[in-house]
């Protein structure tokens, strides 16, 4: 390391510079520069923010899924001790706007308006009312407690099937329909055609419960506001602190440049904070009216109704196949329930799947259509893998079930259909290129570490020997579209915005180099990653980078952290900047050097002129003659700072192979993973420690789905599983120890050959796990277990095959 | 309002506080020791856990007024002398942390399941720190950096 003295200012500093490693930092298992603070516990969390005077905000919810209201009286609260101010919906009528949704998927897409307190109708438990802000958080809960409130009861629409039937109740009564939108797709020749030359179709309904994200710091917002100036800094435990600036403008009329917006250190996202919420709008407005900071920190039972929920589809999947097992075609019918409301990217999410379900295989003939529907229930929005996930497990399970069908093994079937690894880049049914990938070796990696063939011949002994506990094997051989994405593509289908990644890079005069990244993020490690990636593109240590973000003062163009785009969009950038920085820098060294810039070479840091090896200069000499400026080219800028904007050619297609293995005690129901080896092709890697995390972690929550988490609500919308005692998160204690290896196939759309891990882990896992589940159910009949596969399911299902095999 | 002298990471506080005050809002909004979170209002995530007496306890089930009289160690005071405490510099070394929310209660609860049994296989591990809730790490990299901690603590190479 080599720190420089506070004293020691920069006309000495190109004497300190510590000679670079020549071992490469890409690639290099670097121990994160972001954990000090953070086990040490100096994190700034957005609820640790306080401002002299500053008062904190209490939200009134709905307990009714759908109601008019026809009375809020705020002013009982008032009266209590230590209020300043208590609000109601029609407080804010004028001024309140609407909350945006930036995806509108079709022309007629129905867009209600989403106020950010509740005016007249409420239409989801949790929807808010009425708000109090008092001197201290316990003064503004309570006070809560005295607002009258009294509602209409409308009926609830739970159900997406029944709010899709003629003479439901309505949602939005306005908008005359549930349905939200329907959005068909299709991709090579007619379905129909394709399925009347095949020997077996094998038709599913897979339901993909709805999921609570449930990052560990819940929301929280702090709103700043100097008034003199009209200025407010908006400090928000947000994934995307650029857009929610550009989105609070357009909400609230306050110009873009009067707004600051900061995600500080960020306690996870997984998509639950990637989207505007009606707490940052009305923080904001109450900062404004009254003139003094403003903080909101959600209670977790507040935010299992108050923050976007995830999946919470049914799928109506066909296969239509030849005897010998080869695809023909694909058809998929979907449910995608909207919620109440659409909030950010809520419709475009089932989208993102609708390219995904035909996975990595060929085929002839693709059909796809969506229905988004309206219900009483919380939004819904992106959650770690976005439609992704459910596409995956729709078509990894059911390849298990043409499997069966045909008396093939599973994996026999996959390697039959997929895209062999000469076949790249590969254009899909879908209409997506994939650039590059190898399933053959992935597969083949995975099979080896897993023992597949001995654990099918102890399946088979388990079998055949009735064994209480069967053992059952699950394979997931899939691929994602991730690097949200190219702006061309996002435009085609309707997205508001660009795809795009900001990277500037600083020179500092003493050599050390500021990184300012647009990307936003919570816990994947970027200041590490990009430290890599700067100090190998420029040269210098590893501990001479600092990277800047999450404030848009600092870092003023960004798109955020979302969709396993950070790497492959921002690190791209960086690593595009830093060659402009390289560039300029060259310039310079040719002209101290007296050579042409075509006789420069530039290697690790150094600048060297071809055949005369002493004529060198480092870049830190370069940035310190550039700062100085005393001796520069005719027409050359004292700087070697650079920006550069990414915006992505195609997707990455990361993919990989899943195997799992289960243990159920068919007395019991109960599933134990024995055994998960997952073979993941991500590319390059910067570093495989973060990227080990990264897949641990996704697993961890596709598993979670595929045994354990389910948001639940009754026939009259209340959600039953509003708190962390009744949505049941996985601890250290239910999962397993996971075996994980990579082949690595390069990008070819990326200069760094970079495909994004932070979604695959989620993705793929949770049709692995459920495979193994139904393949130790097999010889009872049962063809499916509905998720989550909890030992009430399990045995449900065994129980009902039975029945149904003896009343046949 | 009731009178309290705590200790807090060493250093004595007198304080009047609500009767209903929680510790861990006495810890964060009066004391400023922002480092130990609330993660949740159910004692499920264990996020805000610290020790107190020496013990692990979930800061959002005790109240201020429980902590009268005794001494509480927030993540905050953990470290000695300068050093890390072998949790800390483990979790650092084995990647046991991402977003580091639930770091602070995870490490206490570990510390206070290693000073209960200083060389736990990985099920005792697994099961010692089941009160505490990970959404980032699938908890692979945790248990990986208790076992490390505990090898140093206990003078045996890590594993």
């Amino acid at each position: 390391m080599s720190e420089i003295d506070p004293g020691a200012v920069a006309l000495e500093a190109a004497d300190q510079i510590s000679e670079p490693d020549a071992t490469p930092e890409v690639g290099r298992r670097r121990l994160r520069k972001e954990d000090a603070k953070l086990v040490t516990g100096q994190t700034q969390w957005t609820d640790n923010i306080q401002f002299a005077g500053m008062l904190h905000m209490a939200v009134l919810r709905s307990p009714m899924a759908h109601a008019k209201v026809t009375r809020v009286d705020v002013s009982p609260a008032l009266q209590q001790p230590g209020v300043i101010a208590a609000y109601s919906g029609r407080d804010f009528a004028d001024e309140q706007g609407s909350l945006p949704c930036a995806w509108p998927v079709t022309p007629d897409m129905k867009l209600p308006a989403h106020p950010p307190l509740a005016v007249d109708e409420v239409r989801y438990v949790g929807d808010a009312v009425a708000v109090v802000v008092a001197r201290d958080r316990y003064a503004a809960a309570d006070a809560l407690e005295s607002i009258e409130v009294d509602y209409e009861p409308l009926p609830a629409v739970v159900d997406m099937e029944a709010a899709l039937a003629d003479n439901a109740p309505l949602v939005h009564s306005d908008l005359g329909t549930n349905r939200c939108f329907t959005w068909p797709f299709t991709g090579g020749d007619d379905y129909d055609a394709v399925k009347a030359k095949a020997d077996v179709v094998v038709t599913r309904r897979f339901v993909q419960q709805r999921l609570i994200p449930t990052a560990m710091e819940p929301r929280a917002v702090v709103v700043a506001p100097l008034p003199a100036s009209g200025e407010f800094t908006v400090y928000s435990a947000t994934q995307i602190p650029h857009v929610l600036k550009l989105m609070l403008a357009m909400v609230t009329a306050i110009p873009e440049q009067k707004l600051r917006v900061i995600a500080p250190d960020v306690g996870g996202g997984f998509g639950s904070k990637l989207n505007v919420y009606a707490e940052e709008v009305l923080t904001l407005l109450i900062a404004r009216r009254l003139g003094r900071p403003i903080k909101w920190t959600e209670s977790r039972s507040e935010g299992y109704q108050a923050t976007i929920h995830g999946r919470d589809q049914i799928q109506d999947i066909e296969v239509a196949a030849t005897k010998d097992g080869t695809l023909l075609g694909l058809k998929v019918e979907l449910l995608a329930d909207m919620g109440a409301y659409l909030q950010l990217v809520t419709p475009g999410v089932p989208l993102l799947g609708a390219f995904m379900f035909n996975a990595i295989y060929k085929m002839q003939a693709y059909s796809f259509t969506c229905h988004g529907v309206f219900t009483t229930k919380t939004p819904t929005d992106a959650y770690r893998g976005a439609g992704r996930p459910e596409a995956t497990f729709a078509i990894e399970r059911i390849m298990d079930e043409l499997a069966v069908e045909l008396g093939m093994d599973p994996m026999e079937v996959r390697r039959k259909n997929w895209i062999t690894h000469d076949e790249f880049p590969f254009t899909t049914v879908a209409g997506l290129t994939y650039d590059s990938g190898n399933y053959e070796a992935a597969t083949a990696r995975a099979m080896e570490l897993f023992g597949y063939d001995a654990l099918r011949a102890e399946q088979a002994k388990r079998r055949e020997s009735n064994d209480p506990v069967q053992l059952g094997i699950g394979i997931s051989t899939f691929t994602e579209m991730c690097g949200l994405a190219p702006s061309r593509v996002l435009g085609s289908l309707s997205y508001g915005a660009g795809g795009w990644e900001a990277a500037s890079i600083r020179m500092l005069p003493t050599g050390k180099v500021e990184v300012v990244t647009g990307s936003s993020p919570h816990g994947q490690g970027h200041v590490t990653a990009w430290s890599q990636i700067a100090a190998d593109a420029l040269g210098v240590p590893f501990e001479d980078v600092e990277v800047i973000h999450g404030d848009t003062r600092s870092s003023p163009m960004g798109m955020d952290t979302y969709g396993s785009r950070s790497l492959v969009v921002g690190g791209v950038a960086v690593h595009k900047a830093c060659e402009k920085v390289i560039d300029k820098a060259k310039r310079v060294a040719a002209h101290l050097l007296e050579a042409s810039e075509g006789d420069l070479d530039f290697n690790a840091g150094r600048f060297t002129v071809k055949g005369s090896p002493d004529a060198a200069l480092s870049i830190q000499e370069v940035a310190l003659a550039t700062f100085a400026a005393h001796n520069l080219p005719e027409g050359i800028e004292p700087s070697l700072n650079s920006d550069f904007v990414m915006d992505p050619e195609n997707f990455s297609f990361p993919h990989g192979t899943h195997l799992c293995a289960v243990e159920v005690d068919t007395e019991t129901g109960f599933t134990t993973i024995r055994s998960y080896v997952c073979v993941d092709d991500i590319g390059k890697v910067i570093n495989p420690t973060i990227v080990e995390g990264q897949v641990h972690g996704g697993l961890a929550q596709g598993i979670a789905q595929a045994l354990y988490e389910e948001a639940v609500y009754d026939a009259d919308g209340n959600l039953t599983t509003g708190s962390l005692v009744d949505y049941y998160v996985p601890t250290a204690a239910d999962l397993p120890r996971f075996t994980t290896d990579r082949t690595e196939t390069p990008a070819t759309t990326n200069p760094l050959g970079v495909k994004g891990v932070g979604e695959a882990g989620t993705i793929a896992s949770t049709p692995a796990v459920v495979n193994a589940v139904v393949d130790a159910l097999r010889p009872f009949g049962v063809n499916d277990v509905a998720m989550p596969c909890s030992p009430q399911r399990v045995w449900q299902a065994i129980r009902s095959a039975a029945n149904e095999g003896s009343a046949r | 309002m009731t009178r309290i002298r705590a200790t807090v990471d060493g250093v004595v506080y007198d304080d009047d506080v609500e009767p209903r005050l929680l510790l861990v809002h006495y810890l964060r909004d009066r004391l400023g020791r922002t480092g130990t979170p609330v993660g949740c209002d159910t004692s499920n995530c264990g996020a805000c856990t610290v020790h107190l007496d020496g013990k692990a306890v979930k800061s959002c089930s005790v109240l201020a007024v429980q902590a009268d009289g005794h001494e509480v160690t927030t993540i905050q005071g953990l470290a000695s002398d300068g050093q890390w405490h072998p949790l800390q510099k483990a979790f650092h070394e084995r990647h046991a942390l991402q977003c580091g929310y639930c770091t602070p209660g995870m490490i206490m609860a570990a510390a206070d399941l290693l000073r209960d049994n200083p060389n736990p296989d990985e099920d005792a591990i697994r099961e010692g720190i089941e009160g505490n809730l990970c959404r980032c790490t699938g908890y692979q990299h945790i248990v990986d950096a208790i076992q490390q901690a505990s090898g140093e603590m206990s003078g045996v190479t890590a594993r």
